[in-house]
C-alpha cells in the first residue's frame, strides 16, 4: 500500500503576524514548523503504511523553506520525501495547487490513499484538498477521526467521520483521498534515529517539467493583505455575591440580545 | 572551538522539548507538590531513548555525541531540576563511566540494557560522613574469592529507589595510604541480597524527583561487577563526576533559561503605573543579567562538550562551566521570584520551584566551593590533571553509529 500525504512548513503558532502598509506578512524571528495539523495526517499515514506493509510518502509543493516539514516528516518515520519547486508556482491558486498535486500522485503510479490535514494553518485554507480530488477523479471525505477500515486487496475503505452533531460512518472505494481531524490519532515525536536519517536525506525536487504540466490560468489573485481591524474590548466587573452577578450577567445579555 | 551546532543536534533537543512541554508540563506543579514522581517516566524516557542519547549504537545507545547530551539536559531541567538529574547520575556518573572504564564484557552486559532505557543507573559516592571529602568514606569491599562482600551506607543517592544497578565506591584496603588509594569501584544491582534503599523526603527542592540512601548489608558482589582496577575507585568517581557535573552545568543552563523565559512572559503581562514592568529600568536590568547568565553558562558548556567530544580533558572547563551556570541559576531563580513579586512567592507561577530547584546543584557534584578551590589551584598551577589509564573516548562517528562487531 502507498499512502501519501501532502504536507507544508508553517510559522510556528506561536509567532506573532504582523502586516506592513505593502501587504507583506512578517513572522518576526518565529521558527517554521511542520503545518500542525499535518502532524496527524503525517501520523495516519506512517501507522497505516506500517500497519499494512506499505510506503509512506510526504510531498511538500513550494520553495525550499517546506523541507523542514519534509524532513519532520522523515524523522517521524515516513519512508520517502519529495518537494514539487518550479518558478512557475508563484502566484498560483489552490486549482494551480491542486493541479500540482494531482499530477504529483499520477506520477508517483501506484497510490491507494492521499491524506491531508484538515488545513493550512497559516493560509486556512482546504479547498486544494477537494480539487486535488476532483483532479484525480477519486472520492473525498473530510474530517474523518477514524480509519475502521483499510482493505487495499479489496480496494475500499470504511471511515468514521466527526461532524457537529454526531458521527457518520462511510464507506468508499480506493483510491481515495481524505483529510484528518486531531481526534484520528495522537502524533509521535520523531525519534533520534529518525532525525539523523532526515538530516542527512537527500530529498528530491521535481519541477513542473517533470510532472509534463502546465499550470492552468489562475481563477483567484490576492489583491490585498492588510490587518483586521483592532477591536476595542472593555472589562466590566459585575459587583455583589455570585448569584447576583450571575443574575446581572444574564440581564445584561438579555439585554445586548446575546442571549 | 566550533560554535556551529547542526539541524541534527537541534532537532534532537526539539524533540525533548516537545516530549517535556507536552508530557511533563501539565504535571509537573502536582508532582513537585506531593513530592513525586510518575512511574511512567522512566520508561517513557528509555522508550524514546533519551537514556541512551549519547551512547554508541553499538552498545544500544542512540549515537549522537555529547553536545547533543548537553543539549537535551539543557531541555530536560528548564522543565524541571528533576528531569536533568536523572540524566546526571543515569548517564553522566553512571553509563559514561560504564564507557569509560568498562571492559568490552562490561559493556555489553551492563551499558547496553542502561542505554536501551531497560535499566537505569545511579552513583553511589556520598556517604552520611563523607561528601566533598571523597577519601575519607566507610564501605568497605572485603575481597572473598572470586567475589567482594560490600558494607556500608551512601547518602543523597539520586533514584535511590528507581535506579537498577548502582555504581559504588568503596574501600577494599583500610591501610591504604594515601586513602584514596584504598577505594575501588562496583556496580550492585538492587536485587542482590542485602540491598536496601529508600527515598528522603522533605527536601527543599527537586520534590519531584527520587533522592535517598543505599544501604548494604554483607551484598555479595562478583568480581566481574568491579569497575576498573583494584585500587582506581577514586579515579574513576572523579572522572565520573567530571560527566556528572557537565550534564548538571548544561542543565543549570537550562534552569537559567526558564527564569528568563518566565519573566520575559510576565514582564510583558503585568501592568504597573500604565506599562508594562518590562518598561521600567529596575526589570529590564533583571532580565539582561538573566540573559547576560543565560548566554555565559551556555557558552562554558558548550566549551566543555566540544572537548569532550575531541577526547581532550576538560576537569577544569567542566568544572568552571558547572561552578558557574549553577550559581547562576540561582541568582536567575532569585531575580526570577522578585520579578514576579507576590506572585512569584506563589507556586501558582512556577518560578517559586525554580528557586527551590536550584540550589541543590551548588552544593551537589562538587559545593560551589570546592569549585573555587580548584579554579584557583589550576590558576596557580597547583593542580594538574594527571592522564588516565582509561579516558572517555572521543566522540567518533564510525565508532558511535557503528555496527557491534563482537561475539
Amino acid at each position: 500500500m502507498h499512502v501519501v500525504t501532502f504536507t507544508r512548513s508553517t510559522p510556528d503558532t506561536a509567532a506573532r503576524l504582523t502586516v506592513d502598509a505593502d501587504g507583506c506578512v512578517s513572522q518576526g524571528d518565529a521558527a517554521m514548523v511542520v503545518n500542525p495539523w499535518d502532524e496527524y495526517s503525517l501520523e495516519e499515514s506512517i501507522a497505516q503504511a506500517e500497519d499494512q506493509g506499505g510506503t509512506a510518502t510526504a510531498v511538500a509543493i513550494g520553495p525550499e523553506v517546506h523541507e523542514e516539514a519534509l524532513r519532520q516528516a522523515l524523522a517521524m518515520g515516513a519512508n520517502a520525501a519529495l518537494r514539487i519547486d518550479d518558478p512557475a508556482l508563484a502566484g498560483a491558486d489552490s486549482i494551480g495547487w491542486a493541479t500540482v498535486a494531482a499530477a504529483t500522485v499520477r506520477r508517483l503510479d501506484d497510490v491507494d490513499l492521499v491524506i491531508f490535514g484538515k488545513e493550512a494553518v497559516d493560509v486556512g485554507s482546504d479547498q486544494h484538498q477537494i480539487q486535488t480530488a476532483r483532479l484525480l477523479g477519486w472520492p473525498f471525505i473530510g474530517a474523518v477521526s477514524r480509519i475502521l477500515e483499510l482493505e487495499t486487496g479489496a480496494g475500499s475503505m470504511r471511515v468514521e467521520r466527526s461532524l457537529e452533531h454526531g458521527k457518520q460512518v462511510l464507506t468508499c472505494r480506493l483510491p481515495a483521498v481524505i483529510s484528518v481531524l486531531k481526534d484520528i490519532n495522537e502524533p509521535r515525536y520523531p525519534s533520534f534515529m529518525g532525525i539523523r536519517r532526515a538530516s542527512r536525506a537527500s530529498i528530491p525536487v521535481w519541477s513542473l517539467a517533470d510532472l509534463e504540466i502546465t499550470l492552468p490560468q489562475a481563477l483567484t489573485m490576492e489583491m490585498k493583505l492588510e490587518e483586521p481591524p483592532q477591536r476595542l474590548a472593555e472589562a466590566e466587573l459585575l459587583p455583589g455575591t455570585p448569584a447576583e452577578q450571575a443574575a446581572a450577567l444574564i440581564a445584561r445579555l438579555e439585554k445586548e440580545q446575546v442571549l | 572551538m566550533v560554535l556551529e551546532l547542526g539541524e541534527e543536534r537541534l532537532q534532537a533537543q526539539r524533540m525533548v522539548r516537545e516530549f517535556v512541554d507536552r508530557e511533563v508540563a501539565p504535571h509537573i506543579a502536582e508532582w513537585d507538590r506531593e513530592q513525586r514522581t510518575d512511574p511512567i517516566l522512566l520508561p517513557r524516557m528509555g522508550e524514546l531513548g533519551i537514556l541512551g542519547i549519547c551512547l554508541p549504537t553499538r552498545f544500544g545507545g542512540q549515537g549522537y555525541d555529547y553536545l547533543t547530551l548537553g543539549l537535551v539536559c539543557e531541555e530536560l531541567e528548564r522543565m524541571d531540576t528533576s528531569l536533568r538529574v536523572i540524566m546526571s547520575v543515569h548517564m553522566g556518573l553512571n553509563s559514561l563511566a560504564l564507557l569509560q572504564w568498562g571492559n568490552d564484557e562490561q559493556k555489553r552486559r551492563l551499558l547496553k540494557p542502561q542505554a536501551l532505557g531497560e535499566q537505569v543507573g545511579a552513583f553511589c559516592l556520598t556517604e552520611p560522613g563523607a561528601g566533598s571529602d571523597v577519601a575519607a568514606l566507610r564501605a568497605t569491599a572485603r575481597r572473598d574469592g572470586d567475589a567482594y562482600v560490600l558494607n556500608g551506607e551512601k547518602m543523597w543517592v539520586s533514584l535511590a529507589t528507581r535506579a537498577d544497578n548502582f555504581l559504588v565506591v568503596a574501600r577494599h584496603d583500610t591501610e591504604a595510604q594515601p586513602a584514596h588509594m584504598g577505594l575501588s569501584a562496583f556496580i550492585v544491582n538492587r536485587d542482590m541480597v542485602g540491598v536496601t534503599t529508600g527515598d528522603i523526603h522533605g527536601k527543599l527542592g527537586i520534590r519531584a524527583g527520587s533522592t535517598g540512601w543505599v544501604a548494604m548489608q554483607d551484598v555479595l558482589v562478583p568480581l566481574r561487577n568491579r569497575l576498573g582496577e583494584e585500587g582506581e575507585g577514586f579515579k574513576i568517581a572523579m572522572s565520573a563526576l567530571d560527566n556528572g557535573r557537565y550534564t548538571v552545568a548544561s542543565g543549570a543552563t537550562g534552569l537559567i533559561r526558564a527564569c528568563l523565559e518566565a519573566s520575559l512572559r510576565y514582564a510583558r503581562e503585568r501592568r504597573s503605573f500604565g506599562q508594562p514592568i518590562g518598561q521600567h529600568q529596575l526589570v529590564k536590568q533583571k532580565l539582561a543579567y538573566m540573559q547576560q547568565w543565560y548566554d555565559c553558562a551556555r557558552l562554558l558548556w558548550l566549551q566543555a562538550g566540544w572537548l569532550k567530544n575531541r577526547g581532550q580533558r576538560n576537569s577544569r572547563e567542566t568544572g568552571l562551566a558547572k561552578w558557574y551556570a549553577t550559581d547562576h541559576s540561582v541568582k536567575a531563580a532569585l531575580e526570577a521570584v522578585q520579578l514576579h513579586g507576590a506572585y512569584g512567592f506563589s507556586d501558582e507561577f512556577p518560578v517559586e520551584r525554580y528557586l527551590r530547584n536550584s540550589k541543590g546543584a551548588t552544593i551537589y557534584e562538587g559545593t560551589s566551593e570546592i569549585h573555587q578551590l580548584m579554579q584557583a589551584d589550576y590558576a596557580l598551577g597547583l593542580r594538574k590533571d594527571r592522564t588516565l589509564r582509561c579516558e572517555l573516548p572521543a566522540w567518533d562517528e564510525d565508532f558511535w553509529l557503528g555496527d557491534d562487531v563482537a561475539p
